[in-house]
């Protein structure tokens, strides 16, 4: 369960205890996992302890970490450069670190420039910062349509982008994670950075949205 | 950028993916096979997943590029703009120079 190409990990939702046989009829994919982990526990590859530690690390990451990271680069251009050159560095700043396999590239949203991220072979994901990926992130709907059409995409999420503006799109189909860096939204100016981070959304930092303010704030400065 | 090796290609470089279908796992999605596009960036040297995926430890390691692509020249009908792209992530054996 690291950030690694996994494109099924259904079984520990099916089971509500760790080993615990579920009473539900489980899909192929999932008793195939079962299957799978039972014969890495027993044949000692990986033990119960380490798959749970495992686990547990994963849930613990959630998008208010990467929200956290954003908010202080729209705070601080110089944590904003170095998040950047390299993100590594600086996320550790903030007491972040990445999975040993991987490296993040933060990609910077401008007036002409917008990113959106995808794996299209499965669903590689910044789980350093934003925990597990959505289950929509995961679906062969999105990945293989986001590459070939991601105006339509971002559309239905309710981003309508401006036909002057690059519309990005990047597959991360090796060891790179991508995390985008949104524009901050005007009038957030005199925003604290734990304000900033609240308008973060996690879909924001895939790209198929941007931060925007909620409707009481707005007209602030 | 840790790795102190001398890059086969250079940012800009125009490149083309190969148009090959070998057998086993490999990181290349079709639809960016035989398409040509410029190195936007080079990541370095990282284990081989082509080997990975067999249990295998994934030596010599292989550069990895950040390559874009003209939406336009990846998608016949691409229905977005002129100056959308795409970026995928490949290892130097798939790129060839144009």
């Amino acid at each position: 369960m690291k950030e690694t190409h996994d494109d099924n990990n259904t079984a520990q939702n099916h089971s509500p205890h760790p080993g615990s046989q579920p009473d539900v009829k489980l899909s192929y994919r999932a008793s195939r996992i079962l299957a799978i982990k039972e014969l890495l526990t027993a044949k000692h590859v990986i033990s119960t302890t380490e798959l749970e530690t495992a686990i547990n690390s994963l849930k613990s990451r959630n998008p208010t970490d990467g929200a956290k990271v954003i908010a202080r680069a729209w705070k601080d251009p110089s944590f904003k450069q170095r998040l950047i050159a390299n993100s590594e560095v600086a996320i550790s700043e903030l007491g972040y670190a990445l999975d040993q396999h991987t490296r993040l590239i933060v990609v910077e949203n401008t007036a002409a420039i917008h990113n959106v991220i995808v794996c299209t072979l499965c669903s590689c994901y910044p789980i350093s910062l934003l925990g597990p990926p959505p289950d929509w992130y995961k679906s062969f709907g999105y990945r293989s349509r986001v590459v070939k059409d991601p105006r339509s995409v971002i559309k239905e999420f309710g981003l309508l982008l401006d036909t002057k503006i690059e519309l990005r799109v990047h597959d991360s189909t090796a060891d790179i994670r991508y995390l985008v860096l949104p524009m901050q939204p005007t009038g957030t100016s005199k925003f604290h950075e734990s304000e900033l981070a609240e308008l973060v959304t996690r879909d924001s930092m895939i790209g198929v949205s941007n931060p925007t303010l909620p409707k009481h704030r707005r007209s602030s400065d | 950028m840790k790795d102190s090796y001398k890059p086969d290609y250079r940012i800009n470089d125009r490149v083309r993916i190969k148009n090959v279908y070998p057998q086993g796992h490999h990181r290349t999605p079709w639809f960016i096979k035989g398409k040509i596009g410029h190195i936007a960036a080079i990541y370095g040297k990282f284990l081989n997943p082509e080997q990975r995926a067999y249990g295998l430890d994934g030596c010599p390691k292989q550069a990895l590029y950040r390559i874009q692509f003209k939406q336009k020249n990846v998608w016949v009908n691409y229905l977005g703009e002129t100056q959308d792209t795409l970026c995928v992530d490949l290892y130097e054996r798939w790129i060839e120079r144009v």
